[in-house]
């Protein structure tokens, strides 16, 4: 059994542990609320996008010479996997989530006989990645580190996919991100980028009305409204990243508070306990040594 | 009769109201948006968006290229960047452009699509200077 001091100590490291954490459930609680407000406020440009592009595409549709960002290279022997993950840690199984989803997608590709190649987003899948798969890696980012994400860290990431395209470096894209449908739940998803399902159109707005005209020209119009949007979908995984990572952090911040408050009560018993047995024990002493003399 | 406008930058929407005309800059010139107009989409280049309620411009929006939506009912602008023309900083612009044509002078001249976007983002950092210069006087009013 513990020592008295040694169950003290024991009980202090653990309250400040709790009270650490339970700060760090405030401020992702507080960071959460911000990135919630931000990813809202990106939506409407996304749905705009989206029925431009459903309307150009409906105008196109059946047209050769398309681009590569729409219709692909025509193969399917090259897969960029572009896994999103937070830089920091200590979210749960957050990043880790992510993580197992990219290396049994890899293994699952590289089974099916196909060069893999990855682009890892974020420190912690980066990290992750190096140590497995550190030959497939062909570059790497960070999410920014200050408290807003600038929509040109997506429009970076998204020219050096298209880029990439260009050189004939892959014929498939994939991202791995984590979707967020509530605090409580991110659910590890693939969306594959290159080649691009096209959306379908959903304005009723416009549904009675003539089809549009376009200026420039159709093709034109595609092929400068195809890298936008590779650019606005990647930004709006960013920021539903940066969201799911504090409501992952917020969940498992609480869950560790609370863990701390139930370790803390358990310690407390053990604490009384030994002292309340040592004093019967000096007791015990005291009176058998009396009735000796 | 009116139509609805909106402007949304990637970040957020910008401006979202019912006006009675909105002239844009249009890549291959500037149109204006007014009720009835026929369906058109077009690309933008850098300039000034002017948002008229009766024959008055009441808002002035500066974007730097995107996308415009036009339809008999709404006009939405869907901006690379956009900033109202009040809070565009010269300086920055100047800076930007600075910097812009001391990359297209090392820019490799056989690279044509790379070119082509070089010139296009200057084009957008003249207009802001442009745009940026004309709100000062207005300004002072």
């Amino acid at each position: 059994m513990a020592s008295l001091k040694e169950l003290r100590a024991r009980i202090g490291s653990v309250k400040s542990t709790r009270k650490i954490t339970s700060a760090m459930k405030m401020v992702a609680a507080a960071k959460l609320r911000r990135a919630e407000a931000r990813a809202a406020a990106a939506r409407p440009y996304a749905d705009a996008m989206r029925r431009m592009l459903a309307e150009v595409g409906r105008s196109v549709a059946g047209e050769g010479g398309q681009p590569a960002l729409l219709t692909g290279t025509g193969q399917d022997r090259v897969h960029l996997i572009v896994p999103m993950s937070s830089d920091r840690g200590l979210a749960g199984a957050f990043n880790s989530n992510i993580n197992r989803t990219t290396r049994n997608l890899v293994l699952r590709l590289q089974a099916e006989g196909k060069t893999v190649k990855i682009l890892p987003v974020g420190r912690k899948t980066y990290e992750f990645l190096m140590r497995d798969f550190s030959d497939l890696i062909i570059g790497h980012r960070h999410l920014s580190a200050s408290k807003e994400i600038p929509f040109s860290s997506a429009t970076e990431l998204g020219e050096q996919i298209t880029s990439l395209l260009e050189k004939g470096e892959f014929d498939v894209c994939t991202l791995v991100y984590n979707q967020f449908r509530n605090v409580m739940t991110q659910t590890p998803t693939e969306m594959q980028l290159v080649p691009l399902a096209l959306p379908e159109n959903d304005n009723t707005d416009n549904a009675d009305i003539a089809s549009y005209e376009f200026e420039p020209d159709e093709s034109t119009m595609l092929s400068s409204l195809l890298p936008r949007n590779l650019q606005v979908q990647l930004y709006a995984t960013m920021l539903e990243t940066a969201a799911g990572e504090n409501g992952a952090r917020m969940t498992a911040m609480d869950n560790a508070t609370r863990n701390a408050g139930k370790a803390i009560d358990r310690l407390t018993l053990t604490y009384n306990r030994t002292r309340q047995t040592n004093i019967t024990n000096e007791l015990i002493e005291i009176i058998s040594g009396a009735q000796a003399v | 009769m009116s139509i609805k406008v909106k402007i949304v930058s990637p970040e957020k929407v910008l401006f979202a109201h019912d006006a009675d005309m909105v002239v844009m800059p249009g890549s291959e010139g500037d149109i204006a948006a007014m009720p009835e107009h026929a369906p058109l989409m077009l690309t933008l280049r850098g300039g000034v968006v002017d948002v008229y309620e009766g024959d008055v411009v009441m808002h002035r929006f500066f974007v730097a290229g995107g996308f415009a939506d036009i339809a008999p009912t709404h006009c939405t602008i869907l901006a690379d960047r956009a900033l109202k023309v009040e809070d565009v900083s010269v300086d920055d612009a100047e800076a930007r452009l600075a910097a812009l044509e001391k990359s297209y002078e090392e820019a490799d001249k056989m690279n044509v699509p790379a070119l082509d976007i070089l010139m296009d983002k200057i084009q957008s950092a003249r207009a802001e200077i442009e745009a940026g210069q004309s709100a000062i006087p207005a300004m002072s009013i």
